[in-house]
């Protein structure tokens, strides 16, 4: 009895640094948080104002700009990149298909590079004078040079194929691990049914990766709603605000503007109720059958 | 209409394949070219390369930004390796109703946004400064100190001591090992795959951290890998082929893990979903 509450009190010792550490840097300074968004004032000279800071987000047109980029992000480029890799990964689960570790490198590349150097990369890629306007006019793809990182409607585009291109693989190895567990004898009754291969995509592939489609849609989510090094890098948040994003903003008024750490922190709650929203929501229309 | 669907499957996955790879193909070739020809286009490999080289060493601080986020990579990837695997080792090897409350509130973290972690966290540096210089703003320990943990890896590490064999822990108990013991003598090096793959993503993640070091770190001599990339990238008159060299090398650590341990590197990087 004696050496069954030794070993017990060895397993609160195993679990202790690991809790201490994510209290003190996760949960301590998110409590902190709270408190700051209820104070105003520049640096350290802070005041509690209620909830005036919230109040200002409504009135703020540079968090609506920054709100509403991080919703186009959002809404436009997770459902463009979940779609594209589930089409990747149900081509490259074909068993007669060749060359697919080929393929499936190549497209899980981009996954090695640092979200930093890509985004350098991209700017460049994509300057008005840089390579992918000289190929698209080259090849009379497009009449003349679009203006990729300096027009408002073009400079958001870049932004959703940067990230499309640095995370389609990363998602799309997660659905070829999920088909490759679905039994194959499935696909061979919906054959012999004569199913066409949408009907076959739409009715058994889509259902039985539910699950995992759920879990990619939702991590991408979170990412997105966080999105900062691919703005700063690539646009700066530019031409004007008009690729800002809401982490960019919150970085701006702590760090870049004289700083304002409770309206930043006020902010910044915003991103964790859109995840705790969206989150919520991707469950319900994933339905809870499935976990 | 089976024989049109594989050409077009071939066509699709060979535009994707190109698509992925092209950047990659334009900075090796850019690496040797002159500035100019980078941003004429050229995608013919030129003889610059050497002197590209010798101009990223003579005129950009990378080796010791690369000492730095050496540093700070290493020793995150030790102690996040430690730390979660005691924690996941614990949760599932000790389980309790209470240790199962505080396993769910610590998954919790990993919602939390870091944009809203930023701010208290510096403040907190901050006053750490007043006491402890040397842990506080603008050192490198305060760089990797909140990341010497995350629920993420906890959480790793327990869904692989799920399939620890548990004979093998009261073997060792017979044995005379102590708790520890068994941890250290024989978890540790039966599960040396799950510490691989942990320990790619780890010190990926962490070499690669932009962030957090953008805040925390403030002299020009604490500068990390992604930092120096960065201020390159924004200069007025950037000489493109040095930074295409410096963004190889930088590259290369992780690219070479990824050809040579690919198994693990996809694993670190898919956690526990399978």
């Amino acid at each position: 009895m004696s050496n069954r509450m030794k070993i017990n009190a060895t397993g609160w010792f195993f679990i202790a640094i690991a809790t201490v550490v994510i209290t003190l840097f996760y949960f301590y300074p998110m409590a902190q948080a709270l408190i700051l968004s209820f104070q105003s004032g520049l640096g350290a000279n802070l005041s509690f104002v209620g909830f005036d800071n919230y109040i200002r987000l409504f009135h703020d047109p540079t968090f609506i700009t920054a709100i509403t980029n991080t919703f186009i992000y959002l809404l436009v480029q997770v459902p463009v990149m979940i779609v594209l890799g589930l089409f990747l990964s149900v081509l490259l689960n074909d068993k007669k298909l060749k060359f697919k570790g080929l393929f499936r490198t190549a497209i899980f590349l981009p996954v090695i590079t640092s979200l930093v150097a890509y985004s350098v990369i991209f700017k460049y890629l994509f300057a008005t004078d840089g390579v992918l306007n000289q190929f698209l006019v080259k090849f009379s793809i497009i009449p003349e040079a679009i203006e990729w990182l300096t027009d408002p409607f073009w400079a958001k585009v870049t932004i959703i194929i940067a990230i499309t291109w640095r995370w389609t693989g990363y998602n799309m190895i997660f659905y070829l691990s999920a088909l490759q567990n679905v039994d194959q004898s499935i696909y061979e009754a919906a054959r012999i049914d004569g199913a066409s291969a949408f009907k076959v995509f739409t009715r058994i592939t889509i259902p039985m990766l539910k699950p995992i489609i759920l879990f990619t849609s939702i991590t991408s989510t979170i990412g997105t709603l966080q999105i900062f090094d691919e703005i700063m890098n690539i646009t700066g948040g530019g031409p004007g605000n008009a690729t800002t994003s809401i982490s960019q903003y919150i970085y701006n008024l702590s760090f870049k503007y004289t700083p304002d750490f409770g309206y930043a922190t006020a902010v910044s709650f915003v991103i964790v109720i859109l995840i705790i929203l969206f989150t919520a929501l991707q469950f319900r229309v994933a339905g809870d059958k499935n976990d | 209409m089976t024989k049109f669907k594989r050409i077009f499957a071939y066509v699709f996955l060979t535009i994707a394949s190109i698509i992925s790879i092209f950047p990659f193909l334009w900075m090796l070739i850019s690496m040797t070219n002159k500035s100019i020809d980078v941003t004429r286009g050229s995608m013919l490999p030129g003889t610059q390369l050497l002197e590209n080289i010798k101009n990223l060493f003579q005129t950009v601080d990378i080796v010791p930004a690369m000492v730095n986020s050496g540093i700070i990579a290493l020793v995150t990837t030790v102690l996040a390796l430690l730390i979660a695997s005691l924690a996941g080792y614990g949760f599932e090897m000790f389980k309790s109703k209470k240790k199962d409350i505080i396993f769910n509130i610590l998954l919790l973290s990993m919602m939390i946004p870091f944009a809203v972690l930023m701010v208290p966290l510096y403040r907190m540096f901050g006053s750490i400064s007043q006491v402890m210089p040397f842990i506080g703003i603008d050192t490198l320990a305060a760089a990797f100190l909140p990341t010497i943990t995350t629920a993420f890896l906890i959480f790793f590490f327990r869904q692989s001591a799920k399939m620890f064999p548990k004979e093998m822990i009261e073997a060792g108990r017979i044995d005379g090992l102590g708790e520890f013991g068994i941890f250290f003598r024989i978890f540790m090096p039966t599960m040396k795959t799950t510490y691989a793959a942990a320990a790619i993503i780890t010190f990926m993640n962490s070499w690669n951290n932009y962030l957090w070091p953008l805040v925390i770190l403030q002299s020009p001599d604490k500068q990390t890998i992604p930092l120096l990339i960065s201020n390159l990238g924004a200069g007025y008159s950037p000489d493109y082929g040095v930074i295409m060299t410096a963004i190889v090398i930088t590259t290369l650590p992780t690219a070479l893990v990824f050809f040579f341990m690919q198994k693990h590197f996809v694993e670190g990087m898919m956690g526990s979903v399978k």
